[in-house]
């Protein structure tokens, strides 16, 4: 049984703070397939069209027939630990700090035998499930975990060093007005973790949600705009040094494309917020965060940006504000890409329409505030750096994957369109 | 010596005070709120270009943007619908001279003490004058609440039926400009309008009997205490913003000794 993580002591200030090691990143481009599952967090292995078989690992030609065509498609992830073996050294930095390390071999239930890491609550020769998870590389590999959940076994020194748990760690929520705020501060709290800080613009007018967070006992409002520079980098300042997960929420909203509007005006402030804020929140935030991510029980973790799920394809009623989106998406995979070698990930959770006042005329399914708060700690649980969330926005990467084109004519209608 | 001899010598030797009736641009400053789907005043923003390093290696420089009305502010005719047709009514437009001038200070400070919904009414004008003798023609006339020494959410005071802060009444502005033929009209929040000024008829009075007659106006002002009710001279001019509606400036009030 996993021993339960204990809250970590306050930081000796004469230690030098443990740098970043990764393990392995290098992959073959068929093996980047469980990279891009894993992101999800799905199990998937490659499977043959022409005669059906399973592949493991991941390759170019089908190992029976040696066809080509090979589809990554979900798999069952259940099955039996048959050999397993405790590295206790390496030459790999990354496990050498980490050792003793679990490793061994599953028989799946779907044929092949595969190599994978062993949480620690795994009985030899038992029943396993297997979770395919990105490493801090940012690659996906596979962890054998008990069939049926353990007590606290989240806490798991391997598991943990794949995930973005927030037990224990200190989170920045950034706009304390958006309507998700409370809900997600909640969801935290709940989650273990030991203190939030949130962020609020202009606190020279009322903010409705102020009740709401002031009731949560670990939170704390701090002045932070990220429309202006020097609001953010003066928070980085203070709290840059301990904030271990920061949820970008900041959100500007308005109906209207580019005909309908006739003016810059709006789309000036979305492109303000939605982009250029995540930019302003990166270069306060980003350096400081990436340089804490072996910092202990609470090192930084994980950048977390709610975004719409019109970042993907462009939602013509909310045309400005859907390519706003698109922006910060495009401009968190640069960040991605710039947090590689800290190991720090970034999670994106795709949201389709809120309930808010400016999804009021839309009809049903919206997303309430309190989903979003799931999703984000369910993503951080599970390490990942996509997530989709509500009907709205898994219907649509749907149907993004089956055909960007298609999606795009249907979502731009006109007559004879969706 | 000659008079502006003299006023260089008073200024220098501290006879004539110059006060500074400006806040400082702060992108924390308030801005007027306007319902969400209407469009907004930008808040004054200020991004570094480079600070002695290698973006300019021997100059520190900022780019800034705000609205025409951010922080303390004046406003032309134009900016409103009563006064789009005035002559001279943008801000490049305006003759030099009518950017200087005698001012008048009705102090309210008393009376938005208790009331955050003051109202400058004739009567209140009017026993001012009973004081100080009629408002001057062509005169600034400043409205003293002492609203400037608030701060945070207390300078808006947005509750959910809105804004509350004091300001005139139809009659009052109408009283100035048609009476009294003022020049514009100042005041220490964030327009020149009471906080609840859109349910008088017509709305928003101040803005529109001042500019529908070509008036201007003054907002966001501070050290209005400093004035005396009489005899100070004002210095505001707003920038030359081609076809601008109003523009952030620095206002300077000119004051004798002898009055404090």
């Amino acid at each position: 049984m996993t021993q339960p993580l204990a809250p970590p002591p306050k930081k000796n200030p004469q230690k030098r703070t443990v740098s970043p090691t990764l393990p392995p990143a290098r992959r073959s481009r068929a093996s980047l397939g469980i990279s891009a599952a894993a992101a999800e967090g799905r199990f998937m292995l490659q499977v043959c069209e022409e005669c059906k078989t399973i592949q493991y690992p991941a390759r170019d030609a089908c190992s029976r027939c040696l066809s080509v065509d090979l589809n990554w498609q979900d798999i069952s992830p259940h099955g039996e630990l048959l050999a397993e073996t405790t590295v206790r050294t390496s030459t790999n930095q990354f496990f050498r700090e980490r050792a003793p390390w679990r490793t061994g071999s599953v028989k799946l239930d779907a044929g092949p035998t595969i190599i994978c890491h062993v949480h620690g609550d795994v009985e030899p020769c038992s029943r396993v499930t297997i979770w395919n998870r990105l490493d801090r590389s940012g690659q996906g590999v596979l962890l054998a975990v008990p069939e049926t959940n353990t007590p606290n076994m989240e806490d798991d020194p391997q598991l943990r060093a794949m995930t973005c748990d927030p037990k224990h760690r200190r989170i920045l929520i950034t706009d304390g007005r958006n309507a998700n705020a409370p809900a997600l501060a909640a969801a935290l709290t709940e989650a273990g973790a030991s203190m939030i800080f949130i962020g609020e613009s202009e606190s020279w007018r009322p903010n409705p949600n102020r009740v709401e967070l002031e009731k949560l006992a670990n939170v704390e409002i701090l002045p932070l705009d990220v429309t202006d520079t020097k609001s953010t980098r003066e928070l980085a300042g203070e709290i840059g040094g301990k904030t271990d997960i920061l949820i970008n929420n900041v959100q500007f909203i308005r109906p209207g494309g580019v005909l309908s509007r006739g003016d810059t005006g709006f789309a000036h402030d979305e492109i303000e917020v939605n982009y250029l804020g995540l930019m302003r929140l990166a270069q306060a935030f980003g350096p400081g965060m990436c340089s804490r991510t072996a910092d202990g029980v609470n090192a930084s973790v994980a950048w977390v940006n709610i975004l719409s799920a019109y970042a993907l394809v462009n939602s013509p009623d909310y045309g400005s504000f859907s390519a706003s989106n698109a922006a910060a998406l495009s401009l968190s995979q640069s960040l991605r890409a710039e947090f590689r070698n800290s190991g720090l990930r970034l999670m994106n959770v795709f949201v389709g329409p809120t309930e808010d006042d400016w999804h009021q005329p839309l009809p049903p399914p919206k997303v309430l505030p309190r989903a979003v708060a799931n999703s984000v700690v369910q993503g951080l649980r599970d390490g990942l750096e996509d997530v989709y969330c509500g009907d709205v926005a898994k219907d649509l990467v749907e149907r993004f994957r089956a055909g960007p084109k298609i999606l795009e004519r249907e979502m731009t209608g006109g007559e004879g369109g969706a | 010596m000659s008079t502006l001899g003299k006023l260089a010598t008073q200024i220098a030797d501290g006879s004539i005070e110059v006060i500074d009736l400006t806040h400082t641009l702060d992108p924390d400053f308030p801005v007027i709120i306007l319902p969400p789907e209407f469009g907004q005043c930008a808040r004054f923003r200020m991004e570094e270009v480079s600070a002695y390093d290698h973006r300019g290696p021997a100059w520190k420089w900022h780019n800034i943007s705000m609205s025409e009305h951010t922080g303390t502010h004046f406003d032309a005719p134009s900016h409103w619908i009563s006064g789009r047709d005035v002559p001279n009514g943008a801000v490049d437009e305006i003759p030099a001279e009518m950017f200087t001038g005698p001012v008048v200070v009705i102090d309210c400070s008393a009376g938005a003490a208790t009331n955050d919904d003051f109202e400058l009414t004739p009567e209140v004008i009017q026993a001012w004058e009973e004081e100080h003798g009629p408002v001057p023609e062509d005169a600034w006339v400043l409205m003293r609440t002492d609203w400037s020494k608030r701060r945070g959410a207390a300078y808006l005071n947005m509750r959910d039926d809105g804004p509350h802060s004091p300001g005139p009444t139809p009659d009052g502005i109408r009283y100035l400009v048609e009476k009294r033929n003022i020049r514009g009209f100042g005041t220490e929040t964030v327009g020149t309008d009471a906080g609840q000024g859109m349910h008088y008829t017509p709305p928003y009075p101040a803005h529109f009997t001042l500019h529908g007659a070509g008036k201007y106006g003054l907002q966001c002002l501070k050290n209005l205490d400093l004035l005396p009710p009489t005899g100070a001279f004002l210095l505001a001019s707003p920038l030359k913003i081609k076809g601008g509606t109003g523009s952030p400036l620095r206002v300077l009030a000119l004051v004798e000794k002898s009055h404090d």
